[in-house]
């Protein structure tokens, strides 16, 4: 490419815009990237090796330290995974209560996304405004779960807890805030001329390559693939619920950035349905010797606490046989197998990582750019380094 | 003679405490107002309402370990920050800051050197700041450092020249390059005590000059070579301690440099009602124009995202440079013709 010689960048594991530890070998001429290696593994914690060694039901927790911007997301895989292991089913209120929290959590992920991802590109207050709208978010989180980042709500069986009194309000609350916010979002950015010229043609990935790659979530279909898991193959419910999936058409960063800001949108008519149509009845399934029994029955009926005492010291054994669960978590094909041998420990899970399988796709996606497109093409792929390493 | 040289002596102490207390209370402004931009409240815990904070930021920067680095070039590594202050400081010498008068019986000119040149050597000397960035770059040893270097260096040339040109009109205008018959010939004894300002005159100039000041000044959206989000913190990421400092101060004071310089060319300098009955309200009246300028950079920079560096190429060579000789070619017709 050039006669001279090139320079070498060592872009992270601390740098400002890896969003946490990643690392990118670079090789520059000048401002052009000819070369870039992205170099994980800063951040493992061997989850899935954890999991292995843990109960059913508390390998859960792990699931939320992966992508931890979308814990939710996470339990809700973990747990259909397992009940379709061992052939649970829900009651329908469970259903639409886990549809609504996968939602929130969608939106959740989506403004950090937003804000992360025009703070690279130097529009610092945007961060704080995306920010302003997840508290809504992360304070309904704080009402079911009791944490606001790792909830651990969403349980094999149903919910941790019945939905806290004030859900109700909370819900229509954070559905009152965040068009408001996302109105403010597209203000300063859609139309934004620096921002449309920093994204658009930038970290472009055609369809066919979008699909060689195994690309999911946004990346896949800001490309113009219509694949949501969601719609493919509904889950927990969705296909009782009303809504579309936006497309986009060039496949570069400003297409990523108008399909996550409608995502949000969409999510929200999901949230208005489920809030709106949430049926009465139990919070969990009544599956005795696998899911908890209700807490008066401990105290009052003699089985039932022999089944809590049981579950809680030795779990439950699941049965020989091995599962596939997908769910569409906020950054894309969020998938479980999981192996069971007949005993109360999973013989082997492994986890389709959304973002581990998008940042592949990162050197195609800047070689050939200018150096301050890395930074762009990072933030449009929207990793978690906590879900790429596990 | 010993009188003279007292005098100045004052004067300089004076503009030197004032420019400096500016850029301390510059870094508090900017943080109050982005703050309040981003629905924070800012600095609030030194001081009543965190006044103290720029005071408090001093003593820290002060105490803190000035690490040099293995690989630096040890002396242009401690050149750098001072080649990239004292230029910031110096343009202040040729801004008049409010009408001449009698002070204990001395004739007081309220301007420290009355330049017949003074834009030219307000522009040669704000041109020198950028070495300081550059050598920083380069002897940092650092490629993050360097990269910033060279941004700026490029992003130099590309804005020096409409810089130049943006002010080309108003000198076609004013027929003088000294500040101070700048400043008088803005003066207006009508009840509309703006309407000799040049920006009336020179729309398009001013708004080219508040453009490349930008640039010139490295803040958002062209602050290529810092962007942190990007070149960690550019030219400066090995700079530590007081070196640090001191480019942080070099910056606002150039902030400041600008904005009185712009003030002064376009919206009147020190002129503003009341001058006349009572001399030293000049000074308050150019500190309110400086105010506003500054609140400007500060607003843009809690709003807009950052250019990349080939547009900003593009946009200094391709849209500032034609629009900056459109408009001295279209004010230079004005003249010749007497329209003005």
């Amino acid at each position: 490419m050039s006669a001279g010689k090139t320079v070498t960048l060592n872009m992270g594991p601390q740098h400002p815009s890896t969003h946490g530890v990643l690392r990118v070998v670079l090789e520059l001429d000048g401002e052009r990237v000819i070369k870039a290696t992205p170099v994980i593994g800063y951040l493992h914690t061997g989850i899935e090796k954890t999991m292995e060694s843990k109960l059913y039901y508390k390998a859960l927790p792990a699931t939320d330290r992966m992508d931890y911007l979308s814990p939710m997301s996470n339990n809700l895989g973990y747990c259909l995974a397992v009940e379709k292991l061992m052939d649970i089913d829900v009651p329908e209120k469970v259903k639409w209560a886990r549809v609504c929290l996968a939602e929130l959590t969608r939106i959740k992920s989506h403004l950090v996304w937003l804000g992360t991802h025009a703070l690279d590109l130097g529009a610092m207050s945007m961060l704080l405004y995306a920010f302003r709208e997840r508290e809504s978010i992360v304070d309904i989180y704080e009402a079911c779960g009791g944490q606001r980042m790792m909830t651990s709500y969403i349980r094999i069986g149903g919910l941790a807890h019945e939905l806290p009194r004030d859900f109700d309000k909370l819900v229509r609350k954070a559905l009152k805030q965040i068009p408001q916010g996302v109105k403010d979002y597209e203000d300063l950015l859609t139309a934004n001329e620096i921002f449309i010229r920093r994204t658009r043609d930038v970290a472009v990935i055609s369809a066919g390559d979008a699909i060689d790659y195994s690309l999911s979530g946004p990346m896949l279909r800001g490309s113009g693939v219509n694949y949501d898991v969601r719609k493919a193959n509904p889950y927990s419910g969705y296909e009782n619920f009303d809504f579309q999936i936006p497309l986009g058409k060039k496949g570069d960063a400003y297409d990523r950035y108008l399909i996550r800001v409608e995502e949000i949108k969409q999510s929200l008519r999901i949230i208005q349905q489920a809030i709106d149509g949430m049926p009465e009845g139990p919070y969990r399934a009544h599956i005795p010797g696998v899911v908890l029994p209700p807490k008066e029955d401990i105290l009052y009926k003699m089985e039932s606490m022999i089944f809590h005492f049981k579950i809680i010291t030795e779990g439950f054994k699941a049965p020989c046989g091995s599962v596939y669960q997908a769910v569409e978590a906020p950054k894309g094909e969020l998938g479980f197998y999981i192996a069971g041998d007949g005993t109360n420990k999973p013989n082997r899970v492994r986890v389709r990582p959304p973002s581990f399988i998008n940042l592949a796709s990162l050197p195609k996606l800047v070689e050939g750019g200018l150096f301050s497109d890395v930074v762009c093409a990072i933030g449009s792929v929207d990793i978690v380094l906590g879900e790429v390493d596990r | 003679m010993v009188e003279i040289i007292i005098a100045a002596g004052i004067k300089v102490i004076f503009v030197l405490a004032a420019v400096l207390t500016g850029c301390a209370y510059a870094t508090y402004m900017e943080r109050k107002v982005v703050g309040h931009l981003q629905h924070r409240i800012g600095p609030s815990y030194a001081g009543p309402y965190g006044l103290l904070q720029p005071i408090a930021d001093a003593v820290k920067l002060m105490f803190k370990e000035d690490i040099v680095p293995d690989k630096v070039e040890r002396a242009t590594f401690a050149l750098a920050p001072l080649v990239s202050f004292i230029p910031a400081l110096l343009t202040f010498a040729v801004v008049p800051f409010g009408k001449d008068n009698t002070v204990f019986g001395y004739d007081v000119k309220m301007v420290l050197s009355d330049l017949n040149i003074g834009i030219l050597f307000v522009f040669a000397i704000t041109s020198l700041g950028v070495y300081g960035i550059v050598l920083a770059g380069w002897s940092s040893g650092s490629k993050y450092s360097l990269m910033g270097g060279i941004r700026s260096s490029a992003q130099m040339i590309s804005y020096e020249v409409s810089y130049g040109l943006s002010i080309i009109g108003v000198l076609l205008i004013a027929n003088t390059l000294s500040l101070r018959e700048l400043v008088e010939q803005q003066a207006s004894d009508s009840i509309w005590f703006f309407s000799n300002w040049f920006i009336f005159k020179q729309p398009l100039g001013c708004l080219l000059y508040v453009t490349c000041a930008i640039a010139e000044t490295n803040r958002l959206p062209f602050d290529l070579p810092e962007a942190e989000s990007e070149l960690v913190a550019g030219y400066h990421t090995e700079y530590s301690s007081m070196r640090f400092a001191m480019f942080f101060i070099g910056e606002y004071a150039n902030m400041i440099a600008v904005s009185a310089v712009g003030a002064t060319l376009f919206c009147g300098g020190w002129q503003g009602p009341f001058v006349n009955e009572i001399p030293f309200i000049g000074i308050f009246w150019l500190a309110l124009k400086v105010f506003v300028f500054m609140f400007v950079y500060i607003w843009l920079r809690g709003t807009l995202p950052r250019f990349r560096y080939d547009q900003l190429m593009n946009f200094g060579w391709k849209v500032l440079l034609p629009l900056a000789l459109l408009n001295t070619m279209v004010t230079g017709l004005f003249v010749v013709m007497g329209w003005f």
